[in-house]
């Protein structure tokens, strides 16, 4: 496998797709720059102690925060790494090549999943050092243990998110014999899962579910409905879980109900600590993680039966 | 000395279509053997089942010892196996390529670049070998398949049509290197082609393939003797032909028939009766314009069995 994950890294990192990679890294990059100096220049300062973890998820206005830049086109570039990875291989005639050597199948897709996850954290931790180190020359000081813990966190679970597009895009390749459709195919995946769900299917659904809403009750009812349904897409557990990792006075996911309300009102808003949010979001986590294991199971089964003819 | 290839009731059944039926099949160690059939006859399935890229459907493989269905991994250690329009990645040199090929056969990086300056050598691409592949020619990207299933010093190399989209020049070429490895270097070449007359000069034995079965195999003489046994013709053009000269050219011993077209006289038996028929044909003064053995054996084995099904045959 070493030799399939070298020779992909490779690939990933040289010729042209070095382009892309780099290009990426620049733009996260001037992107939080761009909120950092927003934030000086502004009263963003009081935000008080968590400065560091405000440059990930503050807007300045005109651009939304660094957060959406990652999570947006973070998974364009895991389709990108992957729609081609095996169908590409087929059509160069390469395939039966590679599988007549003495190498086991799945270590053709292993080989291939790790070069492209090993890609993307090297891109998202190229981009968050950055954003951080740039930071801490411009305000003068460094983060302190909290604020790291999070955004390591984050920072874990934007690479799980991010294998789950790899994955997703990967399944593609393997089902899909022209590269064109398998991009076309997880690009569509993809809106769906960024856009239609949240904006269209879940909010349908729920109105099926809950047709009248006349008091309290039933908003809440009809909202826990959208909520439950659009967290079929792993673009709203991502994105429920950066909120929680990088934003300590968030205390719950979900819907907040007139009971729930109440208790929290009782509670000083104090920030709560890193373990407390990842305990928050450790459910959204490991969903996430079995999505990546459910799409590399069918995968598996696909590719190691099937025949391959050149 | 034990077959390094042996299949016995092989078997390979897509949905209703045997595409490999009943084959019993045996190589030994060192052997050129030519695998041919007409398109579609198997050869390729039969290929995959060799390698473990499919399952039988029924019967078993053994391949240098291992069963591919089972071990496909042993297999692969000691056979190089050259698909048919076999690819490169296109934007790596050529050497670059093989290199890679030598890194998944496990073989240590200073080996590896030794190793791979030999082959290169060997098929004539040293020279080309720092250009990206997707430049090569059809027969250059041949020859570097070539190179690529020597590095890993095989026992048994099966190359898949090779000979297919290569000039005359370029396929003689190619059969000269392949029939030189395996003299010099004791590698069995399992070559499957579609073309028999191109690669029976190197082939030590073939078997021919049609509709999924082994219908003949042997040497390439046995082959041809075979279908010499049902009669052996001789094709004969007089200048003016006569009832004595036939009655005559009848009367040789072994001669069968004798069919006469005006001037053109067709005379089978069962041995070569040139020397016969020439005597007579001076002693009748008939004035002989040609004379020869209709050397039909290829061409029926040919239009036997390397014809494509016809439509509603069947």
């Amino acid at each position: 496998m070493a030799a399939i994950f070298w020779k992909e890294m490779a690939d990933h990192l040289g010729r042209r797709r070095f382009l892309l990679t780099f290009l990426l890294i620049l733009f996260g990059f001037l992107w939080g720059m761009f909120i950092l100096f927003r934030e000086v220049q502004g009263s963003g300062v009081s935000t008080g102690e968590f400065l560091f973890l405000s440059l990930f998820t503050n807007s300045s206005g005109v651009l939304p925060p660094v957060l959406f830049y990652l999570g947006f086109f973070g998974p364009l570039v895991g389709i990108a790494l992957g729609f081609d990875a095996i169908n590409s291989e087929r059509t160069q005639g390469t395939l039966a090549k590679l599988l007549s050597q003495p190498i086991h199948r799945d270590a053709v897709f292993n080989g291939k999943f790790f070069a492209g996850l090993t890609t993307l954290g090297i891109v998202l931790t190229a981009i968050v050092l950055s954003i951080v180190g740039m930071g801490m020359f411009v305000m003068g000081y460094a983060p302190q243990g909290e604020e790291i813990i999070r955004i390591f966190g984050f920072s874990i679970v934007t690479v799980v998110y991010l294998a789950f597009w790899l994955a997703m895009a990967m399944t593609c390749s393997i089902f899909f014999r022209n590269a064109v459709t398998s991009a076309l195919v997880s690009l569509g995946l993809w809106l769906m899962a960024t856009f239609l769900i949240a904006l269209l299917i879940a909010p349908a659904l729920a109105e099926l579910a809950v047709p009248e809403v006349s008091d309290i009750t039933q908003q809440v009812s009809r909202e826990s409905w959208q909520l439950w349904i659009s967290r079929i897409s792993p673009s709203q557990l991502f994105n429920e879980a950066a909120q929680i990792l990088l934003n300590p006075d968030a205390r719950f996911t979900g819907v907040l109900s007139a009971e729930r309300a109440s208790q929290l009102m009782r509670v000083q808003a104090t920030p709560i600590s890193a373990g407390q949010s990842l305990q928050l979001v450790w459910p959204h986590i490991v969903v996430v993680f079995s999505m990546v294991a459910a799409l590399i199971g069918v995968s598996y089964t696909k590719f190691l039966r099937e025949e391959i003819r050149s | 000395m034990a077959p390094l290839v042996e299949t016995s009731s092989l078997t390979k059944h897509y949905g209703s279509i045997k595409a490999v039926d009943g084959l019993n099949l045996k190589m030994n160690p060192g052997e050129v053997y030519g695998f041919l059939g007409p398109n579609g006859s198997g050869k390729s399935t039969t290929i995959l089942m060799l390698l473990g890229m499919t399952e039988p459907t029924s019967g078993t493989v053994s391949v240098a010892g291992h069963d591919p269905t089972r071990d496909p991994t042993a297999v692969k250690r000691q056979v190089g196996y050259l698909p048919e329009a076999v690819g490169f990645y296109p934007d790596l040199t050529g050497r670059r390529n093989l290199l890679y090929t030598a890194e998944l056969n496990g073989i240590s990086k200073p080996e590896a670049e030794h190793k791979v300056e030999e082959v290169l050598h060997m098929v004539q691409l040293a020279e080309a070998g720092h250009r990206p592949a997707g430049q090569y020619s059809r027969g250059m990207r041949q020859r570097l398949g070539l190179a690529d299933v020597l590095l890993k010093e095989p026992r048994l190399v099966i190359l898949d049509d090779p000979t297919l989209g290569l000039d005359p020049a370029g396929i003689q070429w190619l059969l000269g290197l392949i029939e030189e490895m395996a003299k010099q270097k004791g590698i069995a070449v399992f070559l499957s082609s579609h073309q028999l007359h191109e690669v029976q000069r190197i082939c030590d034995r073939v078997g021919i393939m049609s509709r999924g079965k082994m219908v003949l195999e042997g040497t390439v003489s046995e082959l041809t003797a075979a279908q010499e046994s049902g009669g052996y013709e001789v094709y004969l053009e007089v200048e003016k032909s006569s009832k004595p000269l036939i009655k005559a050219l009848s009367e040789i011993k072994s001669v069968k028939n004798v069919e006469a077209n005006k001037t053109k006289i067709t005379i089978s038996g069962t041995e070569d009766l040139r020397h016969q028929v020439s005597t007579i044909v001076f002693e009748q003064k008939a004035g002989m314009l040609e004379l020869r053995t209709s050397n039909r054996s290829l061409e029926e084995i040919y239009l036997r069995y390397f014809q494509e099904p016809a439509d509603g045959e069947d």
